[in-house]
């Protein structure tokens, strides 16, 4: 199914969850923040929520700035 | 006598506050921060690039830091809310620095927009510091909407060009009772020295650390400057004088 990451359209397997996205993507899990939809994601749900064809994820990261 | 800044009801040790951007290696943040005795550090938020597998920066800034993140990247006051629940749901705390900004070429604020984040952010509980173009009657609105502090901008992100808004600034410390922190434009430890002479209440300080040639240094010796800037301002500067006034006695010269 097609699901947008970061602002660019992907496609992953049905039913995956958040959790079991990060995962393939090998994104340490205490370094982001998940934003589904438009709302922010808690860590805690990332492994019960999965992810529906058209979802929105932002997967976003503290970086260097001023 | 207590000269600690508090803020959010958070006594900070230092006047230093610095940015981490453009250090060449993140290695060089937890020694430049350090060297500069700062207590509030700054970072930005972005997109994690799948491709190119980064260090999270977070983990460079020391625990003991109080950790900043501003809302680079924000056009627009809901584009900041969003960046600040993003930054606070990572668990680091509940400062912000609001940064609104849609102008590429000189990197400065939109103050009306940055006005409506802060009301939104400060009824959310957060600790906002505004970042803005220095205009008084901003600042009282920033104030009244429940800004921490208010950090007015010396001058162009980047640039090193010092305080060009002096004269602003200098209203803005008479007037606003929040602490006035000066950001942006800082270019060398005098002029972190002059801003703190004239009554800043912090100075926070990004390229001309992180460009120097020698980072680490660099921040020592704002942090020096900082100290004896607000040294000098608690000692009382003495007034400018447009005539000589002679330091050694008028009378009982050696010759009639």
């Amino acid at each position: 199914m097609q699901i947008t990451v970061n602002g660019k359209p992907e496609e992953v397997p049905d039913g995956l969850s958040v959790a079991d996205y990060l995962d393939r993507r090998e994104v340490a899990p205490d370094s982001v923040v998940v934003e589904l939809n438009g709302s922010i994601l808690t860590r805690p749900d990332w492994a019960t929520q999965t992810l529906s064809a058209g979802d929105r994820l932002e997967v976003v990261r503290f970086v260097q700035g001023g | 006598m207590d000269d600690s800044l508090v803020i959010g009801g958070q006594k900070i040790e230092s006047r230093l506050f610095l940015g981490t951007g453009k250090f060449s290696a993140n290695g060089l943040i937890p020694l430049a921060v350090e060297a500069s005795g700062a207590q509030v550090v700054t970072v930005a938020l972005r997109r994690v690039d799948f491709d190119h597998s980064e260090e999270d920066v977070a983990s460079y800034v020391p625990p003991s830091c109080i950790l900043m993140p501003n809302t680079s990247g924000a056009r627009s006051a809901s584009e900041a809310v969003r960046l600040a629940r993003i930054a606070r749901a990572a668990g680091c705390g509940n400062w912000v620095k609001i940064e609104v900004i849609d102008d590429q070429k000189y990197l400065l604020p939109d103050n009306q927009e940055t006005l409506k984040a802060t009301e939104i952010l400060a009824a959310e509980g957060f600790v906002v510091l505004p970042y803005f173009s220095p205009d008084l009657t901003v600042a009282r609105r920033l104030e009244k909407a429940g800004a921490a502090a208010v950090m007015p901008l010396g001058s162009p992100i980047g640039s090193n060009r010092g305080l060009r808004t002096e004269e602003m600034i200098r209203i803005l410390i008479a007037e606003i009772r929040v602490p006035v922190i000066v950001d942006a434009g800082i270019g060398r430890p005098s002029e972190a020295a002059y801003a703190m002479e004239m009554g800043a209440a912090a100075v926070l300080v990004n390229t001309a650390v992180a460009t120097a040639q020698d980072p680490v240094s660099m921040a020592r010796a704002f942090a020096q400057a900082v100290a004896a800037g607000r040294r000098a301002y608690l000692a009382g500067l003495p007034e400018t004088s447009d005539v000589a006034r002679a330091s050694s006695p008028l009378t009982g010269f050696l010759y009639d």
